[in-house]
Parts: C-alpha cells; structure tokens; sequence
C-alpha cells in the first residue's frame, strides 16, 4: 500500500520526505513517512484529526523538530543546511495559516509588504503597486488594503493571509485547511482562485484540508495520513475506489457521494 | 539559468523592438532599473514590441514591471503589442495586468494641530477613565456584595487559586526589596543623622517610615507591577480569543466569574503581603543598625517599641486594602478594554501597570493628608 519505495529522496520533486519519525514524549505523530511532491500539482492532504497533518506541515517548514528521516524541500535539506541557505529556500515557500496568522497591528497591505520589505530591495512604490496586485490576485477589492486584520470578515482574512503567502512569488504554496471556516460559496470561490493561481505562476501547492469539494475540485493528487504514515495517495476519485475502511467511510460517506457526484455530473 | 534581466531595442521603420531576455524576477536588484529604461529607450517611438520569447523566469513582480513600462509606453501615444510569450508567461503577464491603484488618501495636516488634538482626546479620556473607573467599582461591589449574600456563588476555587498567584509566591520577592529598603533607610538615617548626634532616631526613622509609608506603597507598586499586569494580560488574551464573549453567552458573569475572584484576592493578599514587608524593613533595619552603627537588636526593637504605637503600625496595614482595589480595578477594566490585536494588548498591560502605580501613590499622599487631619 506504501507508495514510496525505500529509495533515496528525490531532489528534482518540490518536497521529497523520507522515514521522518516525529514524536513528543513517547508519542510517535509521524513513524517513518515517505513523500514526494512533484511540482507543479496541487497535493491534498487527508486524514483524521490527530493523524499528523498538521504536524507534517509544520516540519516539512522546519517549525517542529525531527527524531529522524530526512526532507528536501526544493531540492535542499533545511536542517541540514546553514541558516542563511536555510532562509533562501524558506523564501520560496509562502504559508497560508489555518487562522490567517496575519499580523494584527498592521494594515493588510502592509501585512503583504512585510516580507517584501524585510527581503527585497524595492522602491516603496513598487512595493506598495505589488502588494495591492497580490491583494487583487487574492481577490480583494481595493479598500481592503487600508484595513487593519480585526477589521476583516473571517474569508477576507484567509484571501489577505493568501496575498501574504504570495508577496515573495513562492514555488511551492502551503495551505492548511485553506477553506475551514467559509461559507460554501466562499470556498468555492477560493478553490477557483487557487486553481487559477496556481495555473497562472505555476505553483506547487501543499494543502491540508477536510474540505472534499476542495479534494475533488483542485487536487491532482490526494495523500490519506494514517497511524504516522502516508497510507494511500493517487488522484481523488482512485483513493475514493480503494477498499480502506477509513477512506471508504471518508469519501464514500454522505458527503463524500454528494461531493463526487457534483463533480462527475 | 540566464540571470540578470536585460534587453536590446532596436529600431526600425515599423517601431521599435525590445527583446527581453533573462530572469525578470522580483529578487533580481536590476528589476525596476531595467524596467525604466524599456520606457526611455524607446519612449517616441509609434509603435513598440516587446519580445518575450528569450525570457528566462518570470513571476509576477517581473509581468508587472514589464507591463507597467509597456502602459506607459501606451499612454505617451505608441502603440504597444508584446510577441514571442510562452504559453505561462503570457497567462502571468495576463494575470498581473498593470493597473493604477488609487492611492489611499491622506489629509494634509499641521503637526501642531495634530498634537492639540491628541492633547484633547488624551484629556477627554481621562475624564472619560475616571467615569467608567466610578461605574466599574459600583458594578464590582454589587456583584461582591450579591456574593456575599448568597455565598453558595461565591468562588472558592477561583479565589484560592489568584491568593496562591498573588500571595503566597510573591512572598520572597515582596520580603526581599523591603528587607533591602529597610536596610537602606537604616544606613541613611544613621549616616545623616551622625552629623547631630542623633545616630539612635536612625531606629525612630526606620521604623514610622517602614510601617507608616515604605512597606505599603513598595509592596503595592510591586503588585501593581506583578500582578496587575498577570491580570490584564490573562483577561486581555481571554478578551481576544472570545472566550469573554463565551463566559456572557453561558448566562454567567465576567464580573463575578473573572474579576470579583481577582479583587477578592487582591484584597486579601495586599494587607497580608505588607504585613511581611513591614517586618522585613523592620529586619532590614535592624541588621544595618547592628552592624553599621553598633546597635544591637535588642535595643533597637526596645527603641522602636518606644517610638511607634500601634496606629503608626495599623495607619499603613489599613491602606493596603485600597491600594489592592484600586490595582485590581485598573488591571480588570483594562484587561476587558483589550481589542483585537496583540499591539492593543500590549498597550493596556501598559496602561494598567502605569494607571495603577499612579493611583497607588495618589491615594498614599490622601491618605497621609487624613492620617495628618485626624492626628492618626
């Protein structure tokens, strides 16, 4: 069932992992999991709560710290690298947060500007032309830029945090649970905005969702997360085939047909 | 890879023609330099092109600053076309099409009317404190007073637990600085006093002072600073998480669930926290005095047994209940005055340390005005 063979990783994938264990305390979260991202698609990430999803996110970018195993990100093991290599790759990956993570005392256009500002040397013209054109890629209109975070409804926080994860043009795009918390239409719409982008500047996307509309909307490839490890990836409507009970009961629940139908009519 | 962005213009009959060629990425230091110059190469010119078949990378911050010189280009009368784009390129180019943004509009104003103004609304606002600081204790008493009337709602666990927080660990910080204080007026006293001859009124000085002014107000301001602070951030970040909100929709009362248990032990903490202080400048005292000026502790506790009566002693414990309302009254309100962002939350913690050591020291000199009146 373990898609990957014991090879050594990839460098030519967008993230390649191989048997990274993680733990805390004596609680092993991620046992021996193999991955490879190709890029350019759009990888979906499925699982139960607590099957480490998030927790594979968080250290594939290096914010949770590995027993074992090892991940190329772009080509280059971060932890094994030195800190100013280390930052170059970390500035081709942008970070879409579940709650937006977007900095609270600044306004949203200076919440894009931010990394633009700390990496770049821009004329604050420019910088400030580029941020509004991430905020309009995002799809928010104009008067939003001058917004401060608490001032934005819950889908334009998520839209704003997106225009901040693409300030530096990333290769590779994360997102968790990018459409948790919308409401259908807005997610929908954030589906086609992803699709588009992604098109458009050729991204890579990691994305963690429970959003099965999402899974079939967007994703190329679906990765299902059991017991630490992958335990079945492949394209949606394959993994929806497959004669697991979790992913049975996953895709072939009551919204899982609703979701599939929807895309096969 | 074909790094820096560069370009030949060439010129003909027909128009001008830029060949780009090279990385057009948002990194690359040349970018807007470059982009500059496609305008004033071939700014005249009736009709440009821009050939993007040899371009290297390109992301969005490239498109743009390659399509804003072909808008200006547009815009100075030529007519502009671009050729040669790769499939991508042309759905990026396409994608971060050059638009004028508005520019957010900004009131020209005068620096010293701005300073006026902020002068005024600072001054409103600390009459608007004084107001809601009025209405918060009322509504703080009520809900104690509503306590103590039906003592079956009244927080045990709550209130035990911030006495823990508030009291007991601040012990040794609380005996410290006053033993070090105590010791320090003891020195000075002794130092100052040498030059009358009048080395043994160091004891008389150390002792009203300690008891009257110094333990109180040092342990307050220590509190204020401690434990106020613990309380406007705890209620603050509960502030922005909503878990307030969730407190209120549960049909139960931030005030008595929140702030009533934290006045309470502040209450009890304070006048407990200033007993220990007393004794420790007491203590300080006396170790400077033996060692400094030779008075051995059994005659400085038989000086100072004669110099203060027990309403010097009492005149600073009484105070201490106050200080602790005023301090868990100032780190309440603001903690529940917290907005949505971590900046505002930062501000208020401020806000509550300052306020509260301010009015410490106010209500100290009132009641040292009462004390005096009364002939306390």
């Amino acid at each position: 069932m373990n898609p990957a063979a014991p090879a050594p990783p990839d460098p030519a994938a967008a993230i390649s992992v191989r048997g990274l264990v993680v733990a805390f305390g004596d609680k092993r979260v991620l046992d021996g999991l193999d991955l490879d991202v190709r890029r350019g698609e759009v990888m979906g990430f499925v699982g139960p709560s607590g099957s480490g999803k998030s927790v594979l996110t968080r250290t594939i970018l290096g914010l949770v710290p590995r027993r074992s195993g090892e991940i190329l990100v772009l080509g280059r093991d971060i932890a094994r690298i030195s800190r100013p290599e280390a930052a170059a790759v970390e500035r081709r990956l942008g970070v879409l947060f579940q709650q937006g993570a977007l900095f609270s005392g600044l306004t949203v256009a200076q919440n894009v500007e931010a990394p633009m500002r700390e990496h770049l040397r821009l004329s604050p013209r420019l910088r400030g032309e580029l941020a509004r054109l991430k905020l309009a890629l995002a799809g928010l209109p104009d008067d939003a830029a001058d917004k401060y975070p608490a001032e934005l409804s819950g889908g334009m926080v998520k839209r704003a945090a997106l225009a901040r994860a693409l300030a530096l043009d990333p290769e590779i795009l994360f997102l968790d649970e990018p459409t948790a918390g919308l409401d259908p239409i807005g997610a929908g719409e954030f589906d086609d905005l992803i699709a588009t982008l992604r098109e458009s500047l050729g991204l890579t996307v990691f994305m963690v969702t429970h959003d099965l509309d999402s899974l079939f909307a967007i994703c190329d490839r679906v990765a299902a997360l059991g017991s630490g490890r992958v335990i079945a990836v492949g394209p949606p409507r394959e993994l929806a085939a497959s004669g697991d009970a979790w992913l049975s009961a996953y895709f072939r629940g009551k919204r899982g047909r609703a979701a599939a139908q929807a895309r096969t009519g | 890879m074909s790094g820096a962005p560069t370009f030949t213009a060439s010129q003909d009959r027909a128009g001008a023609l830029l060949a780009l060629a090279g990385d057009w990425t948002i990194g690359a230091r040349e970018l807007e330099d470059r982009a500059d110059a496609l305008v004033r190469e071939t700014l005249g010119a009736r009709a440009v092109t821009f050939d993007c078949s040899s371009i290297g990378k390109l992301d969005t911050g490239g498109a743009w600053t390659i399509d804003r010189a072909l808008q200006a280009l547009a815009a100075a009368g030529a007519s502009v076309a671009y050729a040669g784009a790769s499939r991508e390129h042309a759905e990026l180019i396409e994608a971060a099409r050059f638009r004028a943004f508005a520019a957010p509009p900004r009131a020209p104003r005068s620096v010293l009317l701005d300073y006026l103004a902020d002068m005024g609304a600072a001054m409103r606002m600390a009459g608007g404190d004084v107001v809601v600081g009025v209405a918060f204790l009322g509504r703080v008493v009520a809900t104690v007073a509503a306590a103590a009337a039906r003592p079956s709602r009244f927080r045990r666990t709550s209130v035990s637990h911030h006495l823990e927080q508030f009291g007991v660990r601040s012990v040794p910080i609380i005996a410290l600085i006053n033993f070090l204080v105590g010791g320090i007026v003891a020195q000075q006293g002794i130092f100052q006093l040498a030059s009358f001859g009048a080395q043994p009124f160091a004891v008389d000085l150390v002792g009203i002072l300690v008891l009257r002014e110094l333990g109180v107000l040092l342990t307050s301001i220590m509190m204020a600073g401690r434990s106020g602070s613990a309380i406007t951030a705890e209620i603050g970040s509960m502030k922005m998480r909503e878990e307030i909100d969730a407190i209120v929709v549960m049909g139960l009362d931030p005030m008595e669930t929140l702030v009533a248990p934290r006045a309470i032990a502040l209450a009890l903490a304070l006048p407990l926290l200033t007993f220990v202080a007393d004794m420790a400048g007491l203590f300080g005292g006396a170790l400077v005095a033996w060692s400094y000026a030779g008075i051995p502790p059994v005659v400085y506790f038989a000086r100072i047994k004669a110099a203060i009566g027990v309403s010097t002693f009492l005149s600073g414990l009484i105070k201490a209940p106050f200080m602790a309302l005023v301090i868990a009254l100032i780190a309440t309100r603001e903690g529940l005055a917290v907005g949505g962002s971590a900046e505002s939350l930062g501000r208020r913690v401020t806000e509550s340390v300052v306020k509260a050591i301010f009015m410490v020291i106010v209500i100290d000199g009132l009641f040292a005005v009462f004390f005096a009146a009364i002939d306390f």
